[in-house]
């Protein structure tokens, strides 16, 4: 039943005001994927508050669709959209449908 | 300094107010220096703490973590681990923004961690009714174990709390680590790392393997053991990102019993002035408007304190002549050094007034915005949307424009930044343009209303910024750097800029200039002097026979000893160096006079229309403009009978003028800023041969 209350994505895929919550499993879990970006930026963004179990607002979208501009954690950040399509989210699906 | 003064290294995150804490402390008692072996500039002031009591606080730059990610951010790090006695410190004060306490409080755990003495002063405490906050102060003392002092640094308040605060803190000098990295995550691994060495604490040695960064004190048998934790590479990083989670949850539980946020009370003020500053089409038009007032600005302000720098430069340099004895010493004097100082004091009020602007900019939040905006596009070039603030800078000088490329973390995308940014039209292009425009444009108005001259102006400026993108997207493309594009920008709250850090910022902004592009100015107009007013043996008798000549006599006096100095410049060092290069630039539609302006010019360009008042023996100081200009237009080229500046000549000029690298000081500080002497020379010959095809091609299309 989860499934359908909440959908597995990336910040990249939210629209101008919506929300979703970093995936969180367990502190072995860095939602931070891929091997190569396994440098220092995955450390600078869980830095900057982009934890597990964070709430992530999409505040504002540049103009030519990138960066993004999020709320997380307190903290107002401009990342780009090849990072956020990295940062995978648990989106509340609308109750509407 | 003396060895009682308490040694106080201030940090904290950007944007919390930290220079604001900084300027408030030590006032006008600052100075800036710089680290050992590397560029970064070092700030350090001293407080009064007590009437008995002071201290020497050095301003950190500014980090979201100890972890660094460009060079700014690596002198914290490094400074905090030093363990020598003389530099290390004894009160880490960290500042961290009230409304964002638990992201800066990352920082000052970390901190915390290494054992030294720590305040926390919790900066902006004005806003906490307005955004609906509550501390519970002495709670939140006792949870973090050190002192907490609660300030409003823009209005003053609490900075005698500090004080206070860091004296006894110094006095108690007890420090203990607040989340101890090790028994949460994998107490085994940390065990075997803590028994390397009992002179660090647990996390020293922790740093000293995640950032392979070793102070002199640690032996080599101890590197060699920290180095071999660091064969697991993966490891590490997973256990770095454990150990960054952990301390969220340790700083969740503390702030979950001492701060309260009420955010119903948070005012929208941020996503209001969003919703302009960002908008799709309204953000850039507002941005160009804004690029558009400021240069305007410029012109408007800088003209009438840049006459008056000028003039009494010229008095000083007559003074001087009429009332010392004549010989070698004074003509250095008043040929040479006050002409140079002169020479670098004039671009003061343009590059003061230009970061006064940028000051502002950034003060108020919205140069955050503008890389916002500008990313996307700057990244098309290999730039970065940080990249925006050098290139606006350049429009000044390149030496603080370059200098600003350092919060580039990327090194691709910050090289690329420092090579283009000389093409931007910096101030000293600003007089050799405006002569030659003079000179060849006519003071017409097109479509009614637009000043011809000025339109011309305007597009070399933008031939400029156009050139530079260029050159970004060849440099993106042909550079093999491997270098991981990075961008993770906060966007702060906008705030209402603080008088007093806009005054210091540009303070410092302008002594840099003068320090850094000053002593290679004067250098070098003193040795252009030298090479100028010496010359072979025949030298000797140019005087003799410029008054001998029969053609000169019906002169006046004036006249004459102007005659003289122009032959004299002729035959001098200078004058055959022109001569020697005379047949390189004539495609370019140069004579060898125009050769020597082009030389002397490496000192700064503006340096051409000075030499060429030499040249074209013209009274220096007065109408100086109108009377260089009237013997430029007047001047013939004897092989084609026609004027010497006509329109293909001026454009070629000022075409060479747009691309080459006539800068010396320039060149020193990309040397200083790329550790080699490969990056300013590819930029000098680069730039060079550009601005030399360029102008052969324009001069030959158009003679």
């Amino acid at each position: 039943m989860l499934s359908k209350l909440y959908s597995l994505s990336t910040i990249a895929t939210l629209q101008k005001g919506e929300i979703g919550y970093i995936s969180e499993e367990s502190l072995d879990f860095i939602p931070l994927i891929s091997e190569e970006s396994l440098d220092f930026i995955p450390l600078k963004l869980l830095e900057m508050g982009c934890l597990p179990g964070a709430e992530v607002e999409l505040v504002q979208i540049a103009p030519l669709k990138d960066p993004l501009y999020i709320c997380v954690n307190g903290s107002h950040l401009a990342i780009r959209e090849e990072t956020a399509s990295k940062i995978q989210i648990l989106k509340v699906n609308s109750l509407d449908v | 300094m003396s060895k009682n003064d308490i040694k106080v290294a201030l940090i904290g995150n950007p944007n919390t107010g930290k220079t604001s804490l900084f300027n408030q402390l030590t006032g006008l008692n600052q100075k800036v220096g710089n680290y050992p072996g590397v560029t970064v500039d070092k700030k350090e002031g001293l407080s009064k703490l007590s009437p008995t009591q002071n201290a020497v606080i050095t301003d950190l730059p500014g980090t979201y973590s100890i972890n660094p990610t460009s060079i700014d951010e690596s002198i914290v790090l490094k400074t905090l681990l030093k363990k020598d006695i003389k530099e290390s410190p004894d009160v880490i004060l960290v500042v961290a923004d009230v409304e964002n306490l638990k992201r800066n409080l990352l920082l000052f755990s970390q901190i915390k961690d290494l054992e030294i003495p720590t305040v926390l002063a919790i900066n902006m405490v004005d806003q906490m009714n307005r955004k609906g906050i509550t501390i519970d102060l002495s709670l939140l003392k006792k949870q973090l174990n050190t002192e907490v002092v609660l300030i409003s640094a823009r209005k003053n308040e609490g900075i005698n709390d500090v004080k206070a605060a860091i004296i006894r803190c110094h006095v108690a000098a007890k420090a203990s680590p607040l989340c101890g990295v090790d028994h949460k995550i994998d107490p085994d691994y940390f065990m075997k790392l803590k028994e390397i060495s009992s002179d660090y604490s647990l996390y020293e040695l922790w740093l000293m393997v995640t950032q392979s960064n070793f102070p002199e004190t640690v032996t080599k048998e101890e590197k060699e053991k920290l180095l071999a934790f660091k064969q697991d590479v993966s490891k590490v990083k997973k256990y770095q990102h454990k150990e960054t989670i952990y301390r969220y949850q340790e700083i969740n539980k503390i702030l979950k019993k001492t701060y309260i946020i009420d955010k119903s009370k948070a005012t929208d003020l941020r996503a209001r002035l969003d919703k302009i500053f960002t908008h799709k089409i309204f953000g850039y038009v507002f941005f160009v408007f804004l690029l558009f007032i400021i240069f305007q600005s410029i012109f408007d302000w800088a003209t009438l304190p840049m006459d008056l720098i000028d003039g009494t430069f010229a008095e000083i340099s007559d003074f001087a002549k009429n009332n010392l004895p004549t010989g070698v010493l004074t003509d250095l004097l008043t040929e040479g050094v006050i002409p140079g100082i002169g020479g670098v004091l004039i671009f003061i009020p343009q590059i003061a007034i230009l970061f006064l602007f940028i000051a502002i900019l950034e003060e108020t939040g919205y140069m955050s915005r503008v890389v916002f905006l500008m990313d996307k596009i700057m990244r098309r070039f290999g730039m970065n949307g940080k990249s925006i603030v050098p290139l606006i800078s350049g429009t000044a000088c390149a030496i603080p424009a370059i200098m600003a490329t350092r919060t580039i973390p990327s090194w691709k995308e910050r090289l690329i930044t420092i090579l283009v940014t000389p093409f931007t039209t910096c101030s000293a292009r600003l007089p050799v343009y405006a002569i030659l425009i003079s000179l060849i444009i006519p003071d017409t108005k097109i479509f009614g209303f637009l000043n011809l001259q000025g339109f011309v102006l305007l597009l070399l400026y933008a031939l400029g910024f156009a050139t530079a993108i260029l050159a970004a997207y060849i440099l993106h493309k042909t550079l093999k750097i491997k270098s991981k594009s990075f961008f993770v920008v906060e966007m702060p709250n906008y705030k209402l800029p603080s008088i007093k850090n806009i005054f210091y910022e540009v303070l410092e902004k302008t002594k840099t200039f003068v320090l850094e592009a000053g002593k290679i100015i004067l250098a070098l107009s003193i040795i252009l002097w030298f090479l100028a007013s010496n010359g072979p043996s025949s030298f000797e008798n140019v005087e003799k026979n410029t008054v001998q000549n029969p053609l000169n006599q019906y002169l006046s006096e004036k006249e004459l000893q102007q005659k003289i100095a122009s032959a004299e410049l002729e035959n001098s060092y200078i004058g055959i160096l022109g001569k020697t290069i005379e047949p390189s630039i004539r495609p370019l539609g140069y004579d060898w006079k125009i050769g020597i302006a082009l030389i002397t010019s490496f000192a700064a360009r503006e340096v051409f229309v000075g030499t060429l008042a030499t040249i074209y023996s013209v009274e220096a100081d007065d109408e100086k403009t109108a009377t260089i200009k009237e013997k430029m237009a007047t001047e013939v080229n004897p092989i084609t009978g026609e004027k010497r500046f006509n329109f293909p000549v001026g454009m070629s000029l000022l075409v060479f003028y747009a691309f080459a690298m006539q800068c010396m000081a320039t060149l020193a500080i990309v040397k200083r800023e790329t550790k080699s002497w490969r990056w300013p020379l590819i930029q000098l010959f680069g730039m060079g041969f550009l601005a030399y095809i360029s102008s052969f091609i324009t001069y030959q299309i158009l003679s």
